[in-house]
């Protein structure tokens, strides 16, 4: 059985109501779940001895601006002992702009999700340490978000004096 | 030969005291390399045997701004970074002169973005300007030898009023 299968038989076994959507799109295996379920799938698809996704290579987001769910966000997983990559995605909404986080499954992921935070500001539930990583820690925007402009907003980022 | 050739029988000469200070402090100035990114790889090209920035006196390179009278930036200067380039500028000696090395470094370069300072002239008092992507280490020793001339013509009375640091700069930032 090839591992795409595999990996779909396992998570509709596991996760009958978690509403997966299964794609392919230039050689990448896309799964699309609902949030609510990241955690636990995550989990799975680490430590299942078939499947082994060891390494958490990306954690990111995307902006679609005037969609209804206006963030997704994107996981991209790599098991070592298949040479395969995997990427789920979540949809997740302005107003309700929280994910779980999957810190406790790959420790990479941590930073991951703190860059993520900072750039678009979805939050990561029961992250240990949810700061931002790049900006200032008392700049107020997200930066890769669609309504940031391009060079700044003047005056929200300090410098020192002449 | 040289110094001694210039010398008359008595083995003195005149001259004012601010041209010999210059004369000394031009050739021998201590660089703060302040290398932030790819700029920082040809200004270590200058340092080495082929192009030897030695040869204008200024090999010492100082890895603290106790002891540096230039500071060369050589790199993309961040907002995030700017306060830890004037930290470190402050903490440098006066009389003090500084490079800005490089396109980013200069006017921010292809880094047109909200993240990095368009310009490092606009917390820095920029002595010299180096164009290029990153300029190549020749350039750097022209920019040096510019900075060179500038000491040599300066005069007493230029520091006998100059600004002194504001210490709260250094403690709150």
């Amino acid at each position: 059985m090839e591992l795409k299968e595999i990996i779909t038989k396992k998570l509709n076994e596991h996760f009958p109501d978690a509403g997966f959507e299964f794609s392919e799109y230039v050689g990448e295996f896309n799964i699309k779940l609902d949030k609510k379920f990241i955690h636990p799938v995550c989990k799975l698809l680490k430590e299942d001895s078939e499947l082994e996704f060891l390494l958490c290579e990306d954690i990111t987001a995307v902006d679609w601006a005037k969609r209804k769910n206006r963030f997704t966000v994107v996981y991209h997983l790599f098991t070592l002992k298949h040479n395969f990559r995997l990427v789920l995605k979540c949809d997740v909404d302005e107003s309700d702009c929280n994910i779980d986080t999957v810190s406790s499954v790959w420790k990479t992921s941590n930073w991951q999700e703190r860059e993520c935070y900072d750039m678009y500001g979805i939050k990561f539930n029961n992250h240990p340490d949810m700061r931002r990583i790049y900006m200032p820690e008392d700049f107020e925007y997200y930066p890769l978000r669609k309504e940031f402009p391009l060079m700044g907003i003047p005056g929200s980022l300090s410098l020192p004096k002449k | 030969m040289g110094l001694e050739a210039k010398l008359n029988g008595d083995g003195f000469f005149v001259t004012k005291l601010e041209a010999i200070i210059n004369w000394a402090r031009k050739n021998s100035v201590y660089p703060m390399p302040m290398g932030i990114s790819c700029c920082a790889i040809e200004m270590m090209a200058a340092a080495d045997p082929r192009y030897d920035i030695a040869r204008f006196g200024s090999e010492v390179m100082r890895f603290t701004p106790r002891q540096c009278d230039l500071m060369i930036v050589a790199g993309t200067v961040t907002y995030k970074m700017s306060h830890v380039v004037r930290k470190i500028y402050d903490q440098m000696p006066d009389p003090k002169w500084v490079i800005a090395m490089g396109a980013c470094t200069s006017t921010g370069g292809m880094y047109r973005s909200y993240s990095v300072v368009q310009g490092i002239d606009q917390f820095l008092p920029v002595d010299v300007y180096v164009a290029g992507c990153p300029p190549r280490p020749d350039n750097l020793l022209n920019a040096l030898i510019h900075i060179q001339n500038k000491i040599g013509n300066t005069r007493a009375k230029d520091f006998q009023n100059a600004k002194r640091i504001d210490l709260n700069v250094i403690q709150n930032n």
